[in-house]
């Protein structure tokens, strides 16, 4: 290859990172991510300068990026905020699709022998992860939306399969080099990569598919940057590699959330353990209120914090919020969100749902920003969330929350949760919040509770 | 320079600048971060488009072709969800007005 092709390739990487440097401040956010497109469009133009073309191939270049063009603005524009987490699980599986497919035609082409090398071993390595991303992908965008369902599915013996079946992978990947000609060994191999990829994501509940998204994320990068060791090509390693990490580090980010290790999750089982803990629904007493008192009490709140939960996000509250915040922000009142990293179903999520709904982004503060205000805080408004705020993380040893990090709402002076019922939450936990003497319980779907209570507290002003 | 220790000195320093640069991302940024990374991976569209005009086999061709086509859903998906998300992280001017 040209050096000068080089310096080009290098350019649009630089391009990249600065993008990724910009997306450090909500302000530059957008700008980072119109150069990472630039950077995107030297990588390309920089290609179609360095190979040679027939008829054919022309069409095929064309065509493939004018529909793919089209499919993704269509994709891009339709989605709605609260679906992101599919559509990210999705693209996480084409790009993994995409570079085995690369890795397999390589193999295709080179049909006579593989050489122990940096090459051949890439091409193995993509094959793997690629097809592990893909097939764990589409199954975590079918549970997300709720195609299978969103409860661990428990294969007996699962752990053992998996490693039987990974076992059996690393061994075909060896037989492979000593028997290209049969083709019929990849397509086993292909095979065996894509149920793993199934069996890995199928016993993962709904409540860490944050954690599993994050990972496949990564993947899709780091198997991005082995199509660059194919290639040889500064580009794809790079850009592979950014992503790669920031996977890596949203994966722990959630993990850290939940205080779960990355083995506990993907070892999985997680609902099912906790099956037994929601017995003891107990007789335990609790006060409820109308839209009226609930209203009242915020009148004479000064300090008042909103902490919202996925169920905010599954009534499609966030407007309705944002109405609430306005009459309360008029009425005088400082009013903060406070949001856990978990409070959506991927990292970021609830962030972005109520930026949707034009409430500014400062006022969404996060778990140690917003901890340490809770104790001069006049209300705590909870809504849609349970294990966020759950005192048993920290107090009960055997709760399997135990040591998650949680919202302190109880050192405020009352608080209130806006629940559709009794029920227990995600993780199938009761939750002495519920209970507390400071506590209302004010029952509803998030929607029509926040539009009452904005309605009384109209009619009280 | 041995070619092969180049590049994979290339990865381990992209994989240490990532690390330092994403996490100084703060967390309401994660979502547009995740499709944004989303976008940058439809990179592979480089590898596939080095498949389609490496050979004149007809099955290479279509394999290449497949690839690109989920590459560019990835590139153009990924960035304009991206900026469709950023756009709503502008600071709102009329706070408390409506």
């Amino acid at each position: 290859m040209d050096s000068i092709y080089i310096i080009f390739y290098f350019i649009s990487s630089i391009l990249f990172i600065l993008g990724i440097k910009m997306l450090s401040s909500p302000a530059t956010a957008r700008r980072g991510n119109f150069i990472s497109f630039l950077g995107m469009i030297i990588a390309v133009t920089t290609t179609l300068l360095i190979v040679n073309y027939n008829l054919r191939s022309i069409i095929f270049i064309a065509s493939g990026i004018f529909s793919g063009g089209i499919i993704g603005l269509i994709f891009a524009k339709k989605v709605q905020m609260t679906s992101m987490p599919q559509m990210v699980a999705i693209f996480n599986g084409l790009g993994g699709l995409a570079s085995s497919l690369i890795a397999f035609s390589e193999i295709i082409k080179s049909d006579t022998t593989i050489s122990l090398n940096i090459i051949s071993v890439s091409i193995l390595i993509s094959i793997l992860i690629g097809s592990v991303t893909f097939s764990g992908s589409i199954t975590g965008f079918l549970k997300l939306q709720s195609i299978i369902t969103g409860k661990p599915i428990l294969i007996p013996l699962r752990n053992y399969l998996n490693f039987i079946l990974l076992i059996s992978i690393i061994a075909l990947m060896i037989t492979s080099f000593f028997f290209v000609e049969y083709t019929f060994l990849f397509y086993i191999l292909i095979s065996s990569c894509l149920l793993l990829g199934i069996l890995i994501v199928l016993p993962i509940g709904g409540a860490d598919m944050p954690v599993v998204i994050a990972l496949l994320n990564s993947y899709s990068g780091i198997v991005a940057a082995f199509t660059g060791f194919i290639f040889g090509n500064i580009a794809l390693i790079i850009s592979g590699s950014l992503i790669g990490a920031s996977g890596l580090i949203l994966t722990r980010i959630m993990t850290k959330a939940m205080n779960r290790s990355l083995a506990n999750v993907v070892l999985g089982g997680f609902g099912a353990t906790t099956e037994t803990s929601n017995q003891e629904v107990s007789d335990k007493t609790y006060k409820s209120g109308s839209s009226d008192d609930v209203a009242s009490i915020l009148e004479y709140s000064e300090k008042i914090i909103i902490v919202p939960g996925y169920g905010l996000a599954v009534a499609q509250a966030q407007h309705s919020i944002k109405e609430l915040l306005d009459i309360l922000v008029k009425q005088g009142k400082n009013v903060i969100f406070a949001i856990h990293p978990v409070a959506g179903r991927m990292p970021g999520h609830m962030n972005v749902l109520l930026a949707e709904s034009n409430i500014d982004y400062e006022l969404l503060l996060d778990l140690d920003q917003v901890n340490e205000k809770f104790s001069q805080t006049d209300v705590s408004i909870i809504i849609g969330a349970n294990d966020v705020v759950n005192p048993a993380a920290k107090l009960d040893e055997s709760s399997p929350i135990y040591g998650m990090p949680i919202l302190d709402v109880e050192k405020s002076k009352s608080i209130v949760v806006i629940k559709r019922s009794m029920n227990p939450g995600f993780a199938g936990l009761d939750n002495d919040i519920f209970y507390n003497e400071k506590t209302i319980m004010f029952f509803g779907d998030a929607k029509n509770s926040i539009d009452s209570l904005t309605k009384s507290f109209k009619e009280l002003n | 320079m041995n070619n092969e220790i180049y590049l994979i000195i290339v990865f381990v320093m992209a994989m240490m600048l990532g690390y330092e640069l994403i996490k100084k991302i703060p967390p309401t940024l994660h979502t547009p971060l995740m499709s944004g990374t989303n976008a940058i991976s439809g990179i592979v569209i480089i590898g596939s488009i080095l498949v389609i005009t490496s050979s004149s086999s007809l099955l290479i061709n279509i394999l290449g072709f497949a690839s690109l086509l989920l590459s560019s859903i990835n590139v153009f998906g990924g960035f304009i969800v991206t900026d469709r998300m950023l756009e709503m992280f502008k600071k709102p001017k009329n706070q408390g007005k409506k």
